[in-house]
């Protein structure tokens, strides 16, 4: 009834190609937006920062860099651990080498290094696919980690083998370290993702992602239409790596402040981002976020109704979290196996209709 | 109905929450009842809940100020750990013990911003013990690298003071904590002239295969191990398979307990480790636990932990925090505590043999003087043997010193560089 095309007309193609054509939708996007600026830093405390906020827009930054590697190019990866610790590290050693360089450029030239680093690991992509391909990724994974671990120039040659951020300034405000503000980390993760996801819906609707998704459909027939392959895919890894690059270098100077290569970026992680992608939708720039969302969202919502409401002791509650997490990825995925963009996708369509179907 | 139910039960908690807060002392334990650390993690939180049980029953609290704590599980995890620092926060929490290296370093700037103290018992960062570049982390009663220096001690004890041309291999689990020994080490071989060969184990630590074939290749002399959770008894069961000889096989603290040996079984006999405070459940205190909190049906987890290595400890970290509350009760002359007078309390901690008697803990742990410059405490370890056939612990030596003269200055300089990164003052008045 509210929420229908109708009485919306569009007098260009530019009207009719924009990313969200009905008002409704225009008005509830810019809304969430409007709050999520400048609503939300005046009611965020430590908690909501370190556990819940930043959290999410670290992990929908690294789900959206695979997407654009895993869902629109069709390239599987399980190297995004390694690629955020190239992030991390990156914005570790530019942060120790130029302690006056802007935080926002340093992130953005760790996002830049892990590109290079991706687009190298990347070339084996020309002539393996499928699961091997994600074999190779595999070892990009181990082998990066293990270089973090072995050479102790990455690390400054610490005692403990890890990296700690320094506080850095922006506007004359601590965003790294101890004493930053919450308002402000969030601020700062919400502009870089905003601006990103910004950037990758462009890319993906534009020429280059055109391409990724044509050789992602067929590669074969891709190239026989003029799709460069090695342009294509070497992009796509450079992208990817990108994004998963800066989510790197957020997480560390961000979000924790301090990490250890082996458990901040281990397999685990990759595992995270790829499952991420595939609950949220493949091929999809809300499902990286919405992917995000269940899975770094539904443990600590479960964990503070368990523990929290109902006073259950913390190994049960962690083990019914564990079992939860992991049936409501099954049901999603046998009711929905494109995940949960595709679920969004068809409630706005019966909603369009609603309440009158027919 | 059921959501009738839920939503009773999160009225009550509401209810709860907003009643009016009486004075009481807020505790959170990190713990980890799950995951591959989970077999050391649950004697330990068990050994921490209790002793504050025992506490509030027997004396009605501290001074009269019940014990509140708050657990979270932190699945050894970083992460996890965060979050429940952040959480627990702000239920106005007087002190934290992370019970992991790596959630450590990751709370001492946090909780050093929010003035609120750290004790990592016997782990955590080593230069922590420098009081006066790190005023709110505490690390009595002794740190990782007296703890590597004290097994070299007894090493070179056995060896008749001579470990010229000798092999020693570190077995350590690859992250802050494994690491944390190297430098220590490192500079020991040098004084003492052995090969030190360091052999990485990642996380989980279920994969030592090629580990074990390199120390069967290479023959060290002795091993050490800087391990935790499950890699302890992975390690100790290669070990077996290659027939190390045991007793040339020795342990950190927190690779010391009966659930790092158990599942060897005979072929563990003999296997060292270093500890701080005794084992068994042969001391006073344990009547009245049996009276106040175990007949009581107070007793946390499945109560089959009891007198362990790692209840034990988990004991003793309860009893310190509980004296060092009293102390700041006593110094700021005040039942409602902040973390800053809990601070204080820790900074002037003095649990010296008399007091450890009283509390019915004669002989079980080394007396611990805290002060302003020193938070690290007296750096004592003693080593114990693992005897499979009677399935006990026994000390085998007293209660050694660390080598000083080579921790000291590392930690000087540890802690000077940390000093120097973060701007900041030296305390103490110097």
């Amino acid at each position: 009834m509210f929420y229908r095309e109708a009485g919306d007309f569009k007098t260009s193609y530019r009207a009719d190609q924009q990313t969200f054509p009905i008002r409704l939708d225009r008005i509830m996007f810019w809304g969430f937006i409007a709050f999520a600026f400048l609503v939300v830093p005046f009611l965020i405390n430590d908690y909501w920062e370190k556990s819940i906020l930043v959290p999410f827009l670290v992990w929908s930054m690294a789900a959206l860099g695979l997407n654009i590697l895993t869902g629109y190019c069709g390239q599987v990866s399980l190297g995004t651990g390694g690629f955020m610790a190239v992030g991390a590290y990156a914005a570790y050693k530019l942060m120790t080498a130029f302690p006056d360089l802007n935080i926002v450029i340093v992130i953005v030239l760790s996002g830049g290094v892990t590109a290079m680093v991706g687009v190298l690991f990347g070339l084996p992509s020309l002539r393996i696919k499928g699961f091997y391909l994600a074999v190779a990724t595999l070892a990009a994974q181990f082998f990066l980690i293990w270089v973090f671990n072995k050479f102790a120039w990455f690390y400054n040659y610490s005692a403990s083998g890890q990296i700690t951020a320094p506080e850095r300034t922006l506007f004359g405000i601590a965003v790294t370290g101890p004493s930053a503000p919450p308002w402000a980390t969030y601020l700062l993760c919400l502009s870089i993702v905003f601006v990103f996801a910004w950037v990758a819906r462009n890319l993906t609707r534009g020429r280059v992602g055109r391409s990724w998704m044509a050789i992602r459909d067929m590669d074969i027939a891709a190239e026989i239409i003029g799709v460069e392959p090695l342009k294509a895919k070497l992009s796509a890894f450079a992208v990817s790596s990108f994004y998963v690059g800066i989510a790197g270098a957020m997480y560390f100077t961000l979000w924790f402040g301090a990490v250890e290569p082996t458990e901040a970026f281990g397999i685990n992680q990759s595992f995270r981002a790829l499952f991420m992608v595939i609950l949220g939708g493949l091929g999809s720039i809300f499902g990286s976020f919405a992917g995000a969302a269940f899975l770094v969202l539904l443990p600590v919502l479960f964990k503070n109704i368990m523990v929290g409401q109902f006073g259950w002791p913390t190994d049960l509650a962690t083990h019914v979290e564990i079992m939860l997490v992991g049936g409501l990825i099954i049901f999603f995925l046998i009711v929905e196996p494109h995940g949960l963009a595709r679920l969004w996708q068809i409630a706005k369509e019966k909603l369009r209709l609603w309440p009158f179907p027919h | 109905m059921k959501l009738a139910r839920i939503a009773t039960v999160a009225a009550a908690a509401l209810m709860m929450g907003a009643a009016p807060a009486l004075a009481e002392l807020v505790f959170p334990s990190l713990s980890y009842r799950t995951g591959p650390y989970a077999p050391n993690g649950i004697p330990f939180a068990d050994g921490y809940a209790d002793y504050f049980t025992l506490v509030n029953e027997r004396d009605g609290g501290v001074e009269g100020v019940k014990i509140n704590m708050i657990e979270c599980e932190t699945g050894y995890n970083t992460e996890k750990g965060v979050e429940c620092y952040e959480s627990t926060k702000g239920e106005g929490a007087l002190m934290y013990q992370p019970l992991s290296t790596g959630i450590t370093y990751q709370l001492i700037p946090k909780a050093t911003a929010d003035g609120i103290p750290i004790h990592s018992m016997g782990y955590g960062r080593t230069s922590a013990a420098n009081g006066k570049v790190f005023s709110n982390v505490f690390n009595y009663p002794g740190t990782y690298w007296d703890a590597a220096s004290i097994i070299v001690k007894h090493i070179l004890d056995q060896e008749g003071g001579d470990l010229k041309g000798k092999k020693i291999a570190l077995v350590y689990h690859n992250s802050a904590y494994g690491k944390e020994p190297i430098r220590t080490l490192e500079e020991l071989a040098k004084k003492h002239g052995f090969e030190l060969s360091l052999l990485p184990v990642d996380h989980p630590g279920q994969e030592q295969k090629s580990t074990w074939l390199q120390i069967r290749r290479d023959r060290p002399d002795y091993v050490t191990m800087w391990g935790w959770g499950v890699m302890n008894q992975v390690a100790i069961k290669e070990a077996a398979n290659i027939r190390y000889p045991m007793d040339h096989f020795i342990g950190v603290w927190w690779s010391a307990s009966e659930n790092d040996v158990l599942p060897a079984g005979e072929a563990a006999d003999g296997y060292k480790a270093i500890t701080f405070h005794a084992v068994g459940s042969d001391f006073p205190i344990y009547d009245d636990l049996k009276k106040h909190v175990y007949d009581a049906g107070k007793a946390a987890g499945a109560g089959d932990q009891h007198g362990t290595v790692l209840y034990n400890r988990g004991m003793v970290a309860a009893m310190w925090a509980v004296e060092a509350a009293r102390k700041a009760m006593e110094i700021h002359g005040t039942k409602e505590l902040t973390p800053a007078m809990m601070r204080d309390g820790m900074e002037a901690l003095d649990v010296d043999e008399a007091r450890l008697a009283e509390l019915g803990l004669p002989d079980f742990t080394v007396p611990v003087k805290v002060s302003c410059e020193s938070h690290g405490g007296p750096g004592l370890g003693a080593i114990q043997q693992w005897d499979a056939k009677a399935k006990k612990w026994s000390l085998i030596t007293g209660y050694i010193e660390a080598d000083r003269a080579v921790v000291d200055p590392l930690i000087m300089e540890d802690s000077m560089a940390f000093a120097k990164e973060n701007n900041i003052e030296m305390r103490c008045g110097s």
